[in-house]
């Protein structure tokens, strides 16, 4: 039962003897295990795995299900993530036995279907970046920002250039970009900021060298800002001998409007679960294919599809950095991105990124008088603003609001990033939220900054009204209890 | 009390120097600026440090810092207490809190660091 | 469009509640000549209705094996998925949610990564385990690393029985690191690591030896010897397993295992084409702070009620950036809560079943196959649920005259060097009367 000692462990209703699924009785005629497998290679201590019914499993599973808000739930404005609706069709598509049923290993001619689609989604990814060929391989966006390093590591190797061991990313940027350059063995520099949100160009100017090897970008920024000056950027990275990496968390507010590739970005990845609206799943499973430009394509991964005579087939480009991982990418993720795409077409993928930047302004514009706004310009799909006044004036910190908002039953904005925004709030609505929902969303900031005025201590023990209030991590973190144990 | 005899650097970290050994923990600025201090990883006795670099980490639920060694030598003694209790440091940073003991290397000067004056006043500036 | 609400009207006032006229005035800082001309060159937009016509027919190229049946293993498997886990992967609160990053409205995302750590470190005999990695490739290569840094050495042991892919994906992790690889043989009558090989290591060097266990080719590992040379060598005994067969197997927390990894496809997650699993990843209390991507502990909320957060967050990157214990942001939490209900509604009994199973009906075809084909067992050494099979044919050829009578032969180990060899794998999906089927038409082929 839910109460308010919350949803038991279900190892904590486990009893002796009960039973879930049940496999077919065993029709081989059986021989005792020690003819098969030495005694001194089996399991003594036993698994503690419940011993509960598959009713109680479902209820479960269901009632842990309504402690939790997904984008299904209501409005979920985390910036950076691109919690968009996620088409349900595209689940059925993506559950078909032609696509769940199949092993990676099946003779190339028995799975013509799947490579047809990875082959036509890595075409279609390459029209939208304006780069030349694709690797659907990468699991998720800090892999396709690793393999995109790797490949760029490689290029550099393969023209004598292996000293080039430093990737510049800007102060903005995500966490995963400087991780990942740190994966791939290179030093991590920092560019700042100018004072429209952009790169400091002349900061970079003076920061390029023999040893640059690349940069880093995401254009719009984490501010949700684009660089005006992303040509020059590009050309003084490239002058250096460097290459430009496009990070696609933010790919949602261009689709058919700039080519990333046409800005001089040289490898672009894109988080199928932001832009193509694959389920996030709480976390995972994401997709985070790259795309890049004809020099480079020689170095993709294998294997890539290609398509000859007619029949598809998985090929290994000619000097390939290896495996990024097994088999050939989170497949089913690709099937929605994929049906995503095919959904949309040309012109409904340019309204998604119009739409996208006309509801992140619309929030940006009626916002900025209840909340510092620290670049006043028009942003494209997400804006950060500010609790800076709040925190100043009435001691209430962007935690505290961010807290506050779950009380009316809205997600919390991404929070305290980028970093260079003091008390930041990252706020993108998406697409396809309606004007009455970014209405309600106005309405409770609105009254949040109204409480941080009146009522201040209701903002710092805030949420009220959520399964749990606020948790100990303190505690969590001292003295960590990662599982459950027997008695 | 014997911060009146300590010396500090800018990153925070104090030093208590008592014949040729150096006790060393952080400030009570830096344990405030941290917040809770969740985990301590300490340097092992026995590992040779120089001057300036980062021989121990301090944790906090979302923050991490490194701990700069003020002088050089060689680690003989660290504060273990912290591995099950690091909220020591909240608790009493000058004290209780400290976090390594270094031999200092012959020839070590500690004209670079601050004195407690010297100290307040920096973190008024800061 | 589709899923735009946006109205003519909505936009209208949206604009004008701006000052705006048109939404091209959001755009103006972006240059001219950037823009994309004359729009994507992408095919034209389908209806629902079109989409599901359009997406049927692709699927359709593909032999599926719910028609055909599989004896193909080699990393995906054909295991039963009880028809509860995807319903309850379905529901909307699971699927459509991020990652927990607001614990007071993300319970149950939470709790059930704790529940799913526990039932990995269960299986593995281990202490604690992580929210789950890409799948067991990357796993093993973030385990090889973590060796690397918790002993500060730099030389990293793989069998050259491991998984031929998971060696690649090792490499291009590691190479990129400074770490170097030295591999350990395999006798080639037993299939097994060649202890005797580790002798000529140089000790003072090991951070860690992977011991793949079953290895690739179905077989079981004596991994006490392995263990004894590592920790006197003072490196890490780093196992990959595969989950299923932990039912039936020491576990790796009884070989003194340090970090163990592997993937989790087999656990209640369809094969897919490859992915997307999980990788599991456990380890001992000791290396806890030491382990990469996301961990979800307990605690209490302000009333003093259970609860749970995402903690050692230090160890990631959106804290420790080019300092984290690796770059990984995401977890697989759907595929993770897939293994959770899969493993619970099997349970302790259940699971055990299926690795008995597995092992019966795999000793049954390695039976049959040899009292009634030519065909050989490769190895020696005990096989719990795949087994190399060869004999002067070609394996494909075989494969194809396979597929006209509805089922998908062994893996064919020529991609990976074997000219004359295939792996066989046999689940509990399978019946006796398929497997004498099989065994009837390899009989007819020799």
């Amino acid at each position: 039962m839910t109460s308010k000692t919350g949803v038991p462990l279900l190892f904590e209703i486990s009893s002796p003897g009960r039973r879930g699924y049940r496999l077919p009785e065993l029709d081989v005629p059986e021989v005792p295990v020690d003819e098969l497998i030495p005694t001194e290679y089996l399991r003594q201590q036993e698994a503690e795995l419940p011993e509960v019914s598959e009713l109680e499993v479902v209820r479960h599973f269901t009632q842990l299900s309504r402690l939790n808000h997904g984008v299904d739930v209501d409005f979920y404005p985390l910036g950076s993530c691109t919690m968009k609706y996620n088409p349900r069709v595209n689940e059925d598509m993506a559950s078909l036995p032609g696509f769940t049923a199949i092993h990676p290993y099946q003779p190339e001619e028995t799975v013509q279907g799947a490579l047809e689609l990875m082959y036509n989604l890595g075409t279609y990814l390459a029209e939208l970046s304006g780069l030349h060929s694709a690797t659907l391989q990468p699991a998720a966006g800090a892999h396709g920002e690793l393999t995109g390093l790797w490949i760029i590591k490689a290029y550099h190797e393969a023209n004598g250039e292996g000293h080039r061991n430093e990737i510049i990313v800007p102060d903005s940027a995500h966490g995963t970009n400087p991780a990942s350059a740190m994966m791939a063995n290179y030093k991590v520099v920092e560019v700042p900021s100018d004072e429209r949100g952009g790169v400091d160009v002349a900061a970079l100017r003076k920061l390029v060298g023999p040893k640059t090897a690349g940069l880093m970008l995401t254009n719009p920024n984490t501010l949700g800002l684009f660089d005006e000056n992303i040509c020059a950027i590009a050309e003084i990275v490239h002058e250096a001998g460097g290459l430009l990496y496009y990070d696609g968390a933010n790919a949602n507010a261009l689709m058919g409007i700039v080519k990333p590739g046409h800005t001089g970005f040289d490898v672009v990845h894109y988080n199928l679960h932001k832009t193509f609206s694959t389920p996030h799943g709480g976390g995972g499973p994401g997709s985070g294919p790259i795309v890049v430009s004809e020099q480079l394509a020689p170095f993709l991964p294998w294997p890539v599809v290609a398509k000859e005579d007619g029949r598809y087939v998985l090929k290994r480009p000619e000097k390939s950095i290896g495996r990024v991982k097994s088999f050939y990418g989170h497949f089913s993720v690709l099937v929605r991105a994929y049906a995503y795409i095919r959904s949309h077409g040309a012109e409904g993928l340019r309204q998604v990124s119009e739409a996208a930047v006309v509801n992140a302004n619309y929030l940006m514009h009626h916002l900025k008088s209840l909340y510092h706004l620290p670049y006043d310009r028009h942003c494209k799909h997400e804006f950060v603003l500010s609790g800076k006044l709040q925190k100043e004036q009435h001691g209430v910190r962007t935690l505290d609001i961010a807290k506050r908002l779950l009380d009316y039953g809205v997600h919390a904005p991404t929070i305290y990033f980028p970093l260079n925004v003091d008390e930041a709030l990252m706020i993108e609505p998406t697409e396809t939220e309606t004007k009455e929902t970014l209405d309600a969303f106005i309405a409770a900031m609105r009254r949040i900054a109204e409480e941080a005025e009146n009522d201040p201590e209701s903002l710092k023990s805030a949420p009220h009204y959520t399964p749990v209030r606020r948790l100990d991590e303190a505690r969590a973190a001292r003295q960590p209890i990662l599982r459950w144990k027997k008695e | 009390m014997s911060e009146k005899r300590m010396l500090f650097t800018k990153d925070h970290e104090w030093v208590l120097v008592e014949g040729t050994i150096a006790r060393i923990g952080i400030t009570e600025y830096a344990q405030n600026e941290l917040g809770d201090v969740v985990f301590v990883d300490l340097p092992t006795v026995g590992d040779t440090v120089e001057e300036g670099e980062g021989f121990a980490v301090v944790e906090s639920v979302k923050a991490v810092s490194d701990v700069y060694a003020p002088v050089g030598g060689t680690v003989v003694k660290v504060n273990e207490e912290l591995e099950s209790s690091p909220e020591l440091i909240n608790e009493s940073p000058f004290d209780q809190g400290w976090i390594a003991e270094i031999e200092i290397a012959e020839g070590t000067q500690l004209d670079d660091l601050m004195n407690a004056e010297e100290y307040k006043a920096f973190i008024k500036e800061a | 469009m589709r899923y735009i609400p946006m109205t003519d009207q909505d936009r209208e006032a949206m604009l004008a509640s701006m000052g705006l006229s048109s939404t091209e005035e959001l755009f103006a800082d972006i240059p001219e000549h950037l823009r994309t001309a004359g729009g994507l060159d992408l095919p034209p937009a389908l209806s629902e209705a079109e989409l599901i016509r359009h997406m049927k027919a692709l699927a359709s190229k593909n032999t599926n094996l719910e028609d055909t049946i599989s004896f193909m293993g080699g990393g995906a498997y054909d295991h039963l998925i009880p028809a509860i886990v995807k319903h309850l992967i379905s529901r909307g609160e699971f699927l459509t949610a991020y990652t927990p990053y607001q614990a007071e409205i993300s319970q149950g995302v939470l709790q059930s990564i704790f529940e799913y750590q526990t039932l990995i470190a269960e299986l593995t005999g281990m202490e604690a385990a992580n929210a789950s990695m890409y799948d067991g490739a990357t796993a093993l290569a973030e385990a090889a690393l973590m060796a690397c840094n918790a002993t500060r050495r730099n030389v990293v042991v793989l069998p050259d029985n491991l998984h031929p892919e998971w060696q690649e994906v090792c490499e291009l992790y590691l190479k990129n690191q400074d770490v170097e690889i030295k591999y350990l043989p395999y006798l080639e009558g037993a299939g097994t690591i060649d202890h005797e090989a580790l002798q000529s290591l140089d000790e003072k060097s090991i951070a860690c030896v992977v011991v793949q266990q079953p290895n690739f080719f179905g077989l079981v590992e004596d991994v006490d010897p392995i263990s004894e040379f590592v920790h006197s060598a003072g490196g890490l005994l780093v196992m990959a397993v595969d989950p299923i067969s932990l039912g039936l197997l020491k576990s790796p927390g009884e070989y003194g295992a340090d970090i163990v990894v592997g993937d989790g496809q087999s656990l209640g997650n369809t094969m897919s084409f490859g992915g997307p699993s999980l990788g599991f990843f456990a380890t001992t209390g000791k290396l806890v702070r030491r382990m990469p991507g996301r961990i979800v502990g307990e605690t209490v909320d302000a009333d003093g009620r259970r609860g749970f957060v995402l903690t050692l967050q230090t160890r990631e990157q959106h804290i420790r950036r080019e300092k984290a214990t690796s770059n990984i942001c995401s977890n697989q939490a759907l595929n993770a809560l897939a293994a959770a209900i899969y493993l619970s509604v099997l349970g302790k009994e259940g699971f055990k079943e299926v690795a008995y199973h597995c092992l019966q009906k795999t000793a049954y075809l390695r039976r049959r196959l040899s009292e009634a084909t030519p065909f050989k067992e490769k190895f020696t050494a005990p096989a719990f649920r795949e087994f190399v099979v060869t004999g002067p044919v070609d394996w494909e050829a075989v494969n194809e005259a396979l597929l006209k009578d509805g089922f998908l032969g062994g893996l064919p180990l020529k991609r990976f060097g074997m000219a004359d060899a295939a792996l066989f794998a046999v689940t509990e999906a399978r019946t006796k009367d398929e497997i004498d089927r099989l065994v009837e038409l390899l009989g007819g082929m020799s």
